[in-house]
């Protein structure tokens, strides 16, 4: 697995000389990539461009790729709208309610499903796997099975329309989740270094936090990149349970642009923009342990 | 196996927390939904209240909606998992190679994965349009249409727009599982192969194919629970038309609870999925046990 | 012994609590309401504003898209989640019989009926009896982009669906527009709005007097197949399956339309110079008829209701009064038309909602269709719209598509 974390980083290392073939070869591997490249980019390409391109233009016929004018006022009104009815204020303020859920998701995830997930991998108990096929059904439930009992015990406790409830609703399908993944990865983790610990006389507690979650790391940051994304991402809950700018997530302010009489698509566009950049920064910074802890989590040895 | 009870007790200690959250929040719906398939609890019915034992499965399983919806709702699963697994691999392969540009590529590659789910459908939707579309646009100067054509809003072409969206988010992840699997074969391996005079498809099916195989499996199975349940993407793009042609079990859901206040049907199918999903993911289990001992 | 008597004693004191008049300052009324059409945020928070200075009661207004309504509404109504509810006029029927919403009939007949269009009232009855408060008031109207018509030297605005027909000919022979008519046909309600005013203009209806389902009536099997030839033979636009409400506008806004049936929203979005390049072209007139029907449209009014579960429906028909009343529609009628017949007499209300919307709206007005107020409406509607999907791209003919869906009326009608 080591092999493969640091090859996976390593850049290109290129031969001296290249045969004939070999050449025609790395051609063909760059027009390949080439494409690849391009079939990646340009939709993102696209959404940026039509989030600065005039509503006029967005819709003319023949359209213009590269349009005259460009307007940065979406963005403005974004950043700037300070009128709580304006979709633009209401998507900003979305936009954090989704980033404080997401952050505490992903922290209780962690520190939860990774212990659940260590007692499944290293520590001998009965019934472990009725309990864990259990956890693998709760996963794979749709969550339209539980939203009608589930809205009404929530307004029955006056948790409508808060982030706390939805934070505790979204951790109850992404700690599942992350059982299952890390479970398999902790299970890759060899038991040596922890029963030698033990036999120095160290707690199983100590032995887990000093021994385990170091080497456990990188699987614990990609599984948190997961937790993230998923609350990121999350809509039907957040369609039900959220109503206001208390709650209100971006995935909502979103499709709230694509309504009935409302559909503004540079407004969408933007927001997409906007709404894209956390997750894709997280992604693209840490994309090193998400390769190393994802794939060590799937693939046992 | 020393200090059994030790080990349990410990054991309960580090899964009280996440099980304390995970069933507080679902042990009750979950048995309310199960009560709701068995009792009918259609306000709009005049049978509201009465037991109805399994009839609500009996009359979902034999009406032909239920399997024209499961029809498609494997469409879309089976297609964009297997395009994802196929196009993810063939990436890797070409990701694992050394070529300049290779490594900005790399990590380029995972951007449409991080795009949010309802970004990823409106995003597609609008470049799909059929009066303004950019892809439209596109297609027309590279003249392989000779006029607008109305992608989302033809039954043949519809849910395979939402396969190409869906695709298009999530094969990087395939492709990031299959990179470092890559990473993980020995070189040597291959040149021995060539030295014996293996060809490059040879040597692909004889050392890549099966040395990438478990991580295939895991993608799959990840893949189909997520795609059997999908929900957003469909909502987003079609809302299950053009006449019915991407109305999928899980869309139908949706609609039979909040549209048609037909609750008890929605449960019922709601726990029909979740059994179909778990009864899949339960043969991919025996298949990978299967790899393993093999 | 003593214990009983305490009990007693607290027992009363309770229900002489209760039965003291609660002061209106301590109720907070929640309602939900719709963004981003007909009355804006901004209006009706100013109406609310209005509402508590002078009642002292407080509302707390929720805003959500037209499509988060109606889930919201199924899982909150019965436990009262909000008190005041916005509905679309589809749904006050589902909504009585499963005992969602309260019977208002004592409250609104109080009213002076009279007055209030009868289109806009129907919408909130169910066997008889009223669900809710008319409030937003919508049809929907035929745009035309005279501008394009001229081009094609026609000046007359088209008042059949003959001429309509022969006009778009016209048009794109020449070259004008390649597709003269679009509509929004996704498979959405959309559709049954589009397809109950065509079929209501070939005097075709959805259900009889009794509510009993005529799916399968000539005059609507003619609409449908009428709807069917146009696409077929290129008149209207063939995207219209994928499209929405807002698609229609901005088809038309484009330039790329000259007929499209849509609500009184496009009048103002048509004319808007920073989203429309034809601003000015467009005009609104009443949709065309045919010799059985002058004209026909579809109710697309949405009034407020009162939750099964709200703890204060006295104060919430207070809320709704006041929002539906004549003084605060007169002076928010920009966004929306009145329910009152007497405002559209007032010159305000003509400066304000726009001479050529009103003069249309008061011919409109006349020829109301709901579609059927009956409980399985949605359900139905959801059957209806794929299958007249079918039929538009050609799969069923229309007989066969009505037939089918007539037999799928009756037995949810049975149900």
């Amino acid at each position: 697995m080591k092999r493969a974390a640091s090859n996976a980083t390593a850049g290109p290392v290129y031969k001296p000389r290249l045969s004939a073939r070999a050449k025609r070869m790395r051609a063909l591997e760059m027009f390949l990539g080439l494409i690849l490249a391009v079939i990646v980019l340009a939709p993102v390409v696209w959404m940026l461009l039509s989030s600065v391109m005039l509503p006029v233009d967005l819709t003319a016929k023949p359209l213009k790729f590269i349009p005259d004018t460009l307007t940065f006022e979406r963005y403005a009104q974004i950043f700037r709208s300070e009128t709580s009815s304006d979709p633009a204020y209401v998507f900003r303020m979305a936009l954090g309610n989704s980033l404080i859920v997401a952050v505490c998701v992903t922290l209780l995830s962690l520190v939860t499903g990774t212990m659940a997930a260590y007692a499944f991998a290293h520590v001998r108990f009965r019934g472990k796997g009725p309990l864990m096929m259990v956890i693998l059904f709760t996963y794979m439930l749709p969550p339209a099975a539980l939203i009608i009992p589930l809205y009404r015990i929530f307004t029955s406790l006056h948790w409508l329309d808060r982030k706390a409830p939805l934070i505790i609703l979204y951790l109850s399908f992404i700690i599942p989740f992350i059982i299952w993944v890390m479970q398999d990865f902790f299970g890759s983790i060899s038991r040596t270094f922890e029963e030698a610990a033990q036999v120095d006389g160290a707690t199983r507690l100590q032995t887990l936090i000093h021994i385990f979650l170091p080497i456990a790391r990188p699987g614990a940051i990609a599984t948190g990149i997961l937790a993230f994304l998923m609350s990121w991402d999350e809509f039907f809950y957040a369609l039900i349970f959220t109503s206001s700018l208390n709650s209100k997530t971006m995935t909502i302010a979103i499709e709230e642009f694509n309504g009935k009489f409302t559909i503004d698509y540079g407004m969408i566009s933007t927001a997409g923009i906007l709404g894209s950049l956390i997750p894709v920064l997280i992604t693209v910074i840490f994309q090193k342990y998400i390769v190393m802890g994802m794939t060590a989590g799937g693939v046992k040895e | 196996m020393r200090l059994r009870k030790g080990e349990e007790r410990y054991a309960a200690g580090l899964l009280t927390p996440a099980m304390l959250i995970v069933f507080g929040v679902i042990i009750i719906p979950i048995i309310t939904t199960f009560i709701y398939t068995l009792v009918n609890i259609d306000p709009l019915s005049s049978h509201q209240g009465e037991f109805a034992g399994l009839s609500f499965y009996i009359r979902t399983l034999r009406s032909s909606e239920f399997w024209a919806d499961l029809g498609r709702t494997l469409h879309f699963t089976i297609a964009s998992t297997a395009l994802e697994t196929i196009l993810g691999l063939l990436i890797a392969v070409l990701l694992n190679q050394k070529f300049p540009g290779v490594a900005i590529l790399r990590s380029i590659i995972i951007i449409p994965w991080a795009i949010p789910t309802v970004v990823n459908g409106s995003l597609w939707k609008l470049m799909l349009n059929g009066e303004y579309g950019v892809i439209n646009a596109v297609l027309e100067k590279l003249h392989l249409i000779s006029s607008y054509q109305s992608w989302l809003g033809n039954p043949k072409t519809a849910m395979w727009c939402i396969i190409l969206a869906d695709t298009w988010k999530m094969t990087p992840l395939a492709v990031i599982f299959f990179l470092a699997a890559l990473q993980g074969i020995d070189q040597s391996i291959y040149e021995a192969a060539r030295v014996d005079g293996a060809g490059a498809l040879k040597s692909f099916f004889s050392i890549t194919f099966p040395a990438v195989r478990p991580t295939m499996m895991v993608i799959i199975v990840m893949r189909t629970v997520e795609k059997f349940k999908a929900f957003d993407i469909f909502y987003l793009m079609t809302r299950g038309g053009p006449a019915n042609s991407t109305k999928t079990l899980m869309y139908d859901t949706y609609l039979q609870a909040f549209t048609n206040l037909n609750f008890s049907e929605a449960a019922t199918l709601a726990y029909l999925i979740a059994l179909a999903v778990a009864l899949l993911t339960l043969v991919y289990i025996r298949l990978m046990r299967r790899e393993e001992n093999a | 012994m003593k214990k009983s008597i305490l009990m007693i004693c607290s027992g009363l004191l309770a229900a002489a609590m209760c039965a003291a008049p609660v002061m209106a300052e301590d109720v907070t009324l929640t309602a939900l309401f719709m963004k981003q059409a007909g009355y804006s945020e901004d209006d009706v928070n100013a109406m609310t504003a209005a509402f508590t200075e002078s009642t002292g009661i407080k509302v707390e207004p929720t805003f959500v898209a037209y499509e988060e309504l109606s889930p919201k509404i199924l899982t909150s109504a019965a436990t009262g989640g909000y008190d005041v509810i916005l509905g679309d006029c589809i749904w006050p029927a589902q909504f009585a019989k499963a005992g969602l919403v309260l019977d208002v009939t004592d409250r609104v007949e109080a009213l002076d009926l009279d007055d209030i269009y009868q289109g806009a009232l129907d919408a909130t009855k169910y066997e008889g009896r009223y669900y809710g408060m008319p409030w937003l008031n919508d049809v929907k109207y035929m745009f035309v982009n005279t501008e394009l018509l001229a081009q094609a030297g026609i000046e007359e605005v088209p008042a059949t669906w003959d001429e309509l027909v022969a006009d778009a000919q016209a048009v794109k022979e020449q070259g004008i527009c390649e597709y003269p008519i679009v509509g929004c046909y996704a498979q959405a309600e959309c559709l049954i709005c589009d397809y109950t005013c065509i079929a209501g203009s070939f005097g075709g209806a959805f259900v009889d007097e009794n509510n009993q389902p005529t799916l399968n009536s000539p005059e609507n099997v003619a609409a449908l197949d009428f709807m069917a030839q146009n696409l077929a033979n290129g008149l209207c636009n063939p995207k219209s399956l994928e499209m929405i409400e807002d698609d229609v506008l901005s088809t038309f806004a484009a330039g790329n339309a000259v007929f499209a049936i849509n609500w009184t929203y496009q009048y103002a979005a048509m004319n808007d110079e920073s989203q429309s390049s034809v601003a000015g072209q467009g005009v609104i007139t009443p949709i065309p008829g045919t010799d059985q029907a002058a004209s026909a449209t579809v109710n697309g009014g949405m009034p407020l209701m009162i939750t099964a579960g709200s703890q204060h429906p006295d104060e919430a028909w207070e809320y709704m009064l006041f929002l539906a009343s004549k003084e605060m529609q007169a002076k928010y009628c920009a966004n929306a038309l009145p329910i009152w017949k007497s405002l559209y007499t007032d010159e305000d209300v003509i400066a304000t909602a726009g001479e050529e919307v009103v003069a249309a709206s008061q011919v409109q007005f006349d020829y109301i269709v709901n579609r059927p107020m009956v409980p399985y409406y949605n359900e139905l509607s959801v059957s209806m719209q794929s299958e007249i999907q079918k039929v538009l791209l050609g799969e069923k003919t229309a007989q066969e598509a009505l037939d089918g869906l007539q037999a799928t009326a009756e037995e949810l009608a049975g149900k």
